[in-house]
């Protein structure tokens, strides 16, 4: 599903690479962890696999595509089989929950009637049926980020990109919004997570890749946080 | 959906900035009056040279019917004084100075007096009989009037040898100064367009930067995604050129139709119309949706990458 070959990206001539010759593959339908301290290439593993930039060498494959040859025109179609999720929720503040999921589907052209279905659908499996006339700032921190999966997942994508999903939230929610994730990862979608949350990731003991300073250090199924802490 | 959906949008951004939008529609709408005015004045001088005017240099215009000129006092210029006229102008002296030479029956400035004054009070008491046949010279020197002038002018059968650049020139340096002036300030304010509605443009971007981030997250289309904020400068353009467009139309309106046209309407003179106004339309909202189109594109591929 995704397979990095010997990828090097650079950002600024000279700099430090953020991502130093990294090879790994993700294979459809599992569940990955990405750990590493602040500045270790975790959002650059995931800017990647956007195609929100380009690797200075090496291949990036996701889905099928090449993205190291993929022409510009074609990143919104590679983008519309991945969701993306953020620690700061990104959504649409004058907008009500069953508009900021609507949106997602509105902006890529799907027609009204499917719109009208889906997005109470997949309310109801973020399990927030019955708010979809609420505002952003009338929801908590967990159900924001609800809304904020809901809108990433409105379009069945194949891949779900998460970048410190649980980073604003405590505990209790950070529990629930896991589970959510779980859940949707047992469809069939393939989940990244980048996280700090250590007790997270030794609770749901799932693939662990750890990036240290742009080198992947660590590639363990059923892994823990971290060995070296 | 997809069409409701872009409308939508843009009215969401016209509305958020509705004073950058009140600018650029008051600032194109500036600019293509000039522009329009500009291109009236040449129209308007294109109606006063008529078709002759930049063909030649003379005209002779020969005895119609009934004329109070001396030379004129047997009536219409017969086919003999006519061939006369022509037999001076072919002879050795003269012909060296003349380039070319083209005959206007009466007939001829009847059809063209027609096209030009048929609205006109007085044009029911006219008749082809009170029209001059002439002949139209282009000289081989402009300068040499004064030698054609001087062998026809007091001719029986010719009422009148006419310079026509003495006549109209210095109106038309005017009116081509004035064409110059309002095109200098369309001019500079179409510049003044192109950077109001970049700004626009871009500052619509800037507040709508949470929309456009989480639209390329999801894969809509860079077209999709940038079409709103074209179509917002397009629009605004378009109203400053449809008020362009009113404004010149009302101007031709009372300033020329109902000034200039009933305070001299006995010179025989042909005035732009509405209907001139109405030709250039399409032009003035052409120029607006350019502008509006270049500025955004410009604009919009630096701000919405990919």
């Amino acid at each position: 599903m995704i397979r990095l070959d010997n990828v090097t990206k650079v950002y600024a001539r000279g700099a430090r690479p953020a991502l130093d010759d990294v090879s790994l593959e993700i294979e459809r339908g599992e569940f990955v962890f990405l750990v590493g301290a602040s500045g270790s290439g975790k959002s650059t593993f995931l800017r990647l696999v956007l195609r929100e930039e380009k690797a200075t060498s090496g291949r990036v494959l996701v889905a099928g595509n090449d993205l190291t040859s993929l022409s510009n025109w074609k990143v919104p179609a590679l983008r519309r089989q991945m969701g993306a999720v953020f620690q700061d929720f990104r959504l649409l503040p004058n907008k009500t929950v069953f508009e900021n999921v609507a949106f997602a589907l509105q902006v890529i052209g799907k027609p009204k009637h499917h719109i009208m279905t889906t997005v109470p659908d997949v309310l109801e499996m973020v399990g927030l049926a019955g708010k979809e006339k609420r505002r952003p700032h009338e929801l908590s921190g967990g159900e924001q980020q609800r809304v904020a999966i809901a809108r990433a997942v409105a379009n069945r994508p194949s891949i779900l990109l998460c970048d410190e999903p649980t980073g604003n939230l405590d505990p209790t929610t950070s529990l629930g919004i896991m589970r959510l994730l779980d859940r949707i990862n047992r469809t069939g979608t393939t989940v990244v997570m980048a996280t700090h949350d250590d007790e997270i990731v030794d609770q749901m003991r799932k693939r662990v890749i750890e990036l240290s300073v742009g080198e992947m250090v660590r590639d363990q199924s059923r892994g823990v946080y971290g060995s070296t802490r | 959906m997809r069409f409701q959906f872009i409308l939508s949008e843009i009215g969401i951004g016209l509305r958020r900035n509705l004073s950058m939008t009140i600018s650029v529609i008051l600032v194109t709408f500036v600019s293509l009056t000039f522009v329009g005015a500009g291109i009236l004045t040449q129209t308007q001088i294109q109606k006063l040279k008529g078709e002759w005017y930049d063909k030649v240099e003379i005209s002779v215009y020969l005895c119609p019917r009934d004329s109070s000129v001396p030379t004129c006092a047997d009536g219409e210029a017969t086919d003999a004084q006519i061939a006369e006229v022509k037999q001076i102008l072919d002879s050795p002296e003269v012909s060296p100075e003349i380039r070319s030479v083209e005959f206007e029956s009466k007939e001829q400035a009847w059809t063209s007096f027609e096209e030009n004054f048929s609205d006109r009070w007085w044009f029911s008491e006219m008749t082809v009989d009170d029209m001059n046949a002439s002949y139209r010279i282009k000289l081989t020197n402009p300068q040499q009037y004064e030698v054609i002038n001087e062998v026809l002018t007091g001719r029986a059968g010719v009422e009148q040898v006419r310079d026509q650049r003495e006549v109209y020139e210095p109106l038309f340096n005017v009116m081509n100064k004035a064409t110059l002036v309002a095109s200098g300030l369309a001019g500079v304010m179409l510049l003044a367009a192109i950077l109001l509605i970049t700004t626009t443009i871009r500052l619509s971007a800037m507040s709508r930067q949470r929309e456009t981030g989480i639209m390329r997250l999801v894969g809509a289309s860079n077209f999709f995604i940038q079409l709103p904020f074209m179509l917002e400068g397009a629009i605004a353009a378009t109203i400053g050129a449809g008020f362009a467009v009113v404004a010149l139309w009302f101007g031709v309106k009372y300033l020329v139709q109902g000034w200039l046209e009933t305070s001299m309407d006995t010179i025989a003179v042909p005035y732009i119309t509405t209907g001139d106004v109405l030709l250039i339309a399409p032009l003035l909202i052409g120029v607006a949706v350019i502008l509006a189109t270049i500025s955004s594109i410009v604009t919009l591929s630096r701000y919405t990458k990919v």
